[in-house]
């Protein structure tokens, strides 16, 4: 117990007197995982709309997939995005591998599928007529789709909340395809690996508190917009 | 109606703010790097914060310290991924240099390996006269053991020992494997209360730290030495190691003031050094 109060002091240390080390890893963290999720929701709500608004064969296993990988490991992101990455390897001609860049690449891929998967939902759930509805009254294409997302933003803000709570908090691809360089990819799940293996467990439940502290206010922030509107 | 899609705006257009606008200098075009792929050990005694830095400032490369098992910072090397390894592993290191894949390897610094147990000593082993002798008590009495298990420096001697005392300890219910690095695999052994090989200085940085409760049972034989060498990972087989750097950090880790720091590190904080400097020094007088 006096462990994790010796943590919880460490931490309010830390934020209070700014440690630039500390501040800069919560930063690259917040950046990183801030623009995956950027990225994965420009593509997970687009291709995901797109699914759910058509039809063709396949969809159903298009739609498996997806929501399988919903579930993707990052370690398995990780792996193979840094064989993709190696200098030696397919890509490496972009040397990629152990910059911020790859963090980024990698937890798009693990944050994508979930945003991907909950628009399906979120649009399937939608009811069948309100289309049709939109349509008559003489929507164009593109006000019809944005019509639609708006219908669905309390489930599709539960999906950027769960991409971005995914990416945060994921310590396998990050380790792998960054490196844990200090000053450069080290963000703050890597760095509480690290800590807790150096035997530092007041800094690493520090660390720990500052990524529960982010996750706070985003969610907070993220549901204050979904809630905004009561659902009718 | 509309408020949705300004807060909507709001919050996207937040995401990029903080995404460009944070940006460190250096994020996509940053200066010569280095990728040094070296042990657990040497990242988590906290010996590479100190002498990393002293390199970055005199040669101007940034270095990127992947951090893993002897090992698999071997197999990078084989690869081509890595431009230069500190590492802990004899054996496989002149292995590895006589197939081509490394150049100049350098002698850099010492300390050694403890085998270490709980103060009650269930197997007896304490003040054994060598390593195999304990090895073998261990084995005997069937109390627990902690192994790496990863391939790492510390596991290839761990194995080593364990085959100059004529057992196999693979599946034996007393045996068990973390796969996970020194400090951790120190941590579990406290836990669990077991006998494992470990070096010095991860010891004795993680025991002032944290109450392992794990007590230096036998030490002081020559083959428990451990010795970290520098190599440069060879550029006639991957055109894009940055050789010039490998080269540079090789020269900065046997120079003087390298070894200076390396030789005072830790005595400050835990009364005695956690590496010993040998630059230049020929192995046999380490009484090899």
């Amino acid at each position: 117990m006096d462990l994790i109060l010796e943590g919880v002091i460490k931490a309010f240390q830390l934020l209070i007197s700014l440690d630039s080390e500390v501040l800069g890893i919560a930063l690259l963290s917040l950046k990183v995982s801030g623009l995956a999720t950027l990225f994965s929701l420009v593509i997970g709500i687009s291709v995901g709309t797109l699914i759910a608004l058509t039809s063709f064969p396949g969809k159903r296993i298009l739609v498996s997939l997806v929501n399988t990988g919903m579930g993707l490991p990052p370690v398995v992101v990780g792996l193979f995005v840094s064989i993709l990455l190696w200098r030696n390897g397919p890509m490496g001609f972009l040397e990629l591998l152990y910059t911020p860049t790859a963090i980024v690449i990698a937890q798009t891929v693990i944050a994508t599928p979930i945003v991907m998967g909950i628009t399906v939902g979120a649009m399937q759930n939608l009811p069948a007529n309100l289309r049709l509805q939109i349509l008559a009254l003489g929507a164009t294409r593109t006000q019809l789709i944005w019509m639609l997302i708006k219908e669905a933003r309390l489930p599709l803000m539960a999906g950027v909340m769960a991409g971005f709570g995914g990416v945060i908090s994921e310590v396998g691809a990050s380790i792998m395809v960054g490196g844990n360089v200090r000053g450069y990819t080290r963000v703050l799940t890597t760095a509480t690996v690290m800590e807790t293996g150096r035997g530092n467990f007041d800094i690493a439940i520090a660390l720990s508190l500052i990524l529960l502290l982010f996750c706070f206010v985003i969610n907070y922030f993220l549901t204050y917009i979904q809630q905004r509107e009561r659902p009718r | 109606m509309n408020r949705f899609s300004r807060m909507l705006s709001l919050f996207v257009a937040l995401l990029v703010l903080t995404a460009t606008a944070l940006i460190p200098a250096g994020w996509a075009a940053e200066q010569k790097t280095l990728i040094l792929a070296t042990t657990t050990s040497t990242q988590d005694s906290g010996l590479l914060d100190v002498l990393l830095p002293m390199f970055e400032k005199q040669a101007g490369y940034f270095v990127k310290t992947i951090s893993v098992g002897s090992g698999q910072a071997m197999k990078m090397g084989e690869r081509g991924e890595a431009d230069v390894l500190l590492v802990h592993s004899p054996e496989s290191e002149k292995a590895f240099v006589a197939q081509g894949f490394g150049i100049n390897r350098k002698l850099v610094m010492h300390n050694d390996f403890l085998i270490l147990g709980p103060a009650q000593d269930p197997a007896k082993i304490r003040g054994a006269k060598s390593a195999a002798e304990a090895l073998k008590a261990i084995a005997k009495s069937g109390a627990l053991f902690m192994s790496r298990g990863d391939n790492s420096g510390t596991h290839a001697k761990e194995k080593g020992l364990w085959k100059a005392a004529g057992i196999n300890p693979e599946g034996q219910k007393w045996f068990q494997q973390t796969g996970l690095g020194m400090g951790e695999t120190l941590s579990v052994a406290a836990e669990k209360q077991g006998y494992l090989l470990a070096d010095r200085g991860t010891y004795l940085a993680l025991n002032k730290k944290k109450r392992l409760g794990l007590e230096i049972l036998v030490a002081g034989e020559p083959k428990l030495l451990n010795i970290y060498h520098v190599i440069e990972v060879n550029p006639a087989k991957w055109p894009k190691v940055n050789s010039a750097g490998a080269k540079a950090f090789s020269d900065f880790m046997v120079s003087k003031k390298a070894q200076d720091v390396i030789g005072g590190f830790g005595t400050k904080q835990f009364g005695s050094p956690l590496f010993f400097p040998d630059a230049g020094k020929k192995p046999e007088s380490l009484g090899l």
